[in-house]
């Protein structure tokens, strides 16, 4: 009892420090993107996450016009864009051409309602790029909410999915609902879009899906193993980023990126290095 | 007895009629595959008897409980994905290694466990596929192409380890195929497809019928020739469990 209020009293200060709100949510969505973006990276959805993502402005535009939550609106259009494309694809154009269309579009338009809502001066760059250090105490509360609801659907749902993300039809015939299982990825998808805006912006949310993935990739052997290093490189790009915004003033999001896409190059040259040992 | 059985099967998808009014059966122990040319809706028919394609006529009747253990055409494992061996047959959820280990042997991929299946040569990466449908022990097996991108000798040796597989588990077995010699060999019963079900029976059966030889052209002497030379020789094995077909 004394040491959960020792903890509490200690966690309250801690949350008093917007560095510490910064390095938990942070914290929060590498763990939940580094699963989550090894299923990015194994069924090749890496536009799609694009697009999603790119939908987000357009959310930031209809909450700030229509006075909701920007986590509202965020989620709403994200999840709205990716039905989109899921009921698109297949018809008339190739699935990249569709992609970069609503992508780009959604991305434009977002921006260009933005600047037709009255009274209000975005700070539009906070959006694009993230601004990790103004993450406030109900942020984090939502955030880690919304990271936590991912992890949990992910844990108990782990094998259907990668059954279903290897072979369809082996799903189906083991059971499992194929369609449920898409679109219950696409809302994790779009679930992650609207709690990491804030930290990372629309331009680099797909980059935290896909670069933690992609560094641990050559140094896995196994689906989980693959999901776990992907989450360690996740929240060390994040404490990089940080540390690196927090000492010489760069800005949050593009840090953590670049940390991440370091940690990308050494991971393949080492392997690289090793193949060519074995040789 | 059946163990699953289609009655008046379509299935229409994109406003394009793939299958028609196709009946067909599996008893239990039999052999069973479907011929017919590309586009046929072989592989349609494959996937709503296992339930992964909804038909828009019929009915899938299946025996209560009914195990069925399916060997698609193929994976979507690429470098994107790392994966042993050991884990993708710990993915028919049976996470017992030394069942994995029984099964690898029977298949012969005993060795290659700690492999990646990215790794494995086309007929290892057939066989892994098939170890992975045997561990649950099904009472029905569903192989899509099993040998797609196999040569002649692997071809042979891996349908000689599917007949061998289902005296094992004594299961039927039900596959698409397009080795036609193979099939007139080892199938008790020969659905042959296009679109709907031109004819069926047993090989030697389907073998005469117009239908057929209309499809498969001159195709089918080769084959007919090979599948009695192999019955001269292997007239014990040709007829097993061909009393309940037909």
């Amino acid at each position: 009892m004394i040491i959960v209020m020792i903890m509490r009293s200690r966690a309250e200060v801690m949350l008093d420090d917007f560095l510490w709100r910064a390095a938990l949510a942070g914290v929060a969505v590498a763990l939940a993107s580094g699963p989550l973006g090894c299923f990015v990276v194994w069924r090749r959805m890496a536009y799609f996450g694009d697009a999603t993502a790119h939908a987000a402005i357009l959310g930031v535009a209809l909450s700030l016009g229509f006075s909701i939550s920007v986590f509202i609106g965020v989620l709403l259009a994200a999840l709205a864009m990716a039905f989109l494309i899921l009921s698109l694809s297949g018809r008339m154009f190739a699935i990249d051409t569709l992609l970069g269309v609503v992508s780009h579009g959604a991305l434009a338009l977002g921006l260009v309602a933005v600047t037709f809502i009255p009274g209000v001066r975005v700070d539009l760059a906070a959006y694009l790029f993230g601004d990790i250090l103004a993450v406030g105490r109900l942020d984090l509360l939502i955030i880690g909410a919304g990271c936590l609801a991912i992890l949990v659907v992910l844990w108990f749902r782990w094998e259907r999915l990668l059954l279903f993300t290897l072979n369809a039809d082996l799903a189906a015939a083991r059971g499992v609902d194929t369609r449920r299982e898409n679109m219950i990825l696409t809302i994790m998808l779009a679930v992650l879009v609207a709690v990491a805006i804030k930290i990372l912006g629309a331009l680099l949310i797909t980059a935290m899906l896909i670069i933690p993935a992609a560094a641990a990739r050559p140094i896995s052997r196994t689906p989980e193993l693959m999901a776990g290093i992907a989450v360690a490189a996740g929240v060390a790009a994040v404490a990089a980023g940080l540390s690196g915004s927090f000492y010489w003033d760069m800005p949050t999001g593009p840090s953590i990126v670049t940390a991440a896409t370091l940690l990308f190059v050494v991971a393949s040259l080492f392997t690289l290095s090793r193949t060519k040992v074995l040789r | 007895m059946s163990l699953i059985q289609a009655q008046g099967l379509g299935v229409r998808t994109g406003g394009k009629q793939i299958l028609r009014d196709v009946d067909l059966s599996v008893r239990k122990r039999e052999i069973v595959t479907v011929v017919g040319p590309n586009g046929s809706g072989k592989t349609t028919l494959l996937r709503a008897l296992i339930g992964a394609q909804t038909p828009s006529e019929g009915v899938v009747i299946r025996e209560a409980g009914l195990r069925v253990g399916y060997v698609p055409q193929r994976l979507a494992i690429d470098q994107a994905m790392p994966l042993t061996v050991a884990r993708w047959l710990a993915l028919s959820g049976i996470k017992n290694s030394q069942q994995h280990l029984q099964i690898a042997e029977q298949v012969g991929i005993s060795g290659l466990l700690k492999q990646q299946m990215s790794s494995l040569s086309g007929g290892e990466f057939q066989r892994a596929l098939l170890a992975e449908a045997l561990l649950m022990r099904p009472d029905l097996l569903v192989l899509d192409e099993p040998t797609q991108g196999l040569d002649q000798p692997g071809m042979a040796s891996f349908y000689n380890l599917i007949e061998g597989v289902r005296e094992d588990l004594d299961c039927a077995v039900l596959m698409v195929s397009h080795d036609l010699h193979v099939v007139m060999r080892s199938s008790d019963h020969v659905i042959c497809l296009n679109g709907h079900v031109c004819c069926q029976g047993t090989p030697t059966l389907v073998s005469n019928a117009p239908e057929y030889q209309a499809l498969f052209g001159f195709d089918t002497e080769g084959a007919l020739a090979l599948y009695r030379h192999e019955h001269d020789h292997r007239h014990d094995h040709a007829q097993q469990g061909g009393s309940d077909a037909g």
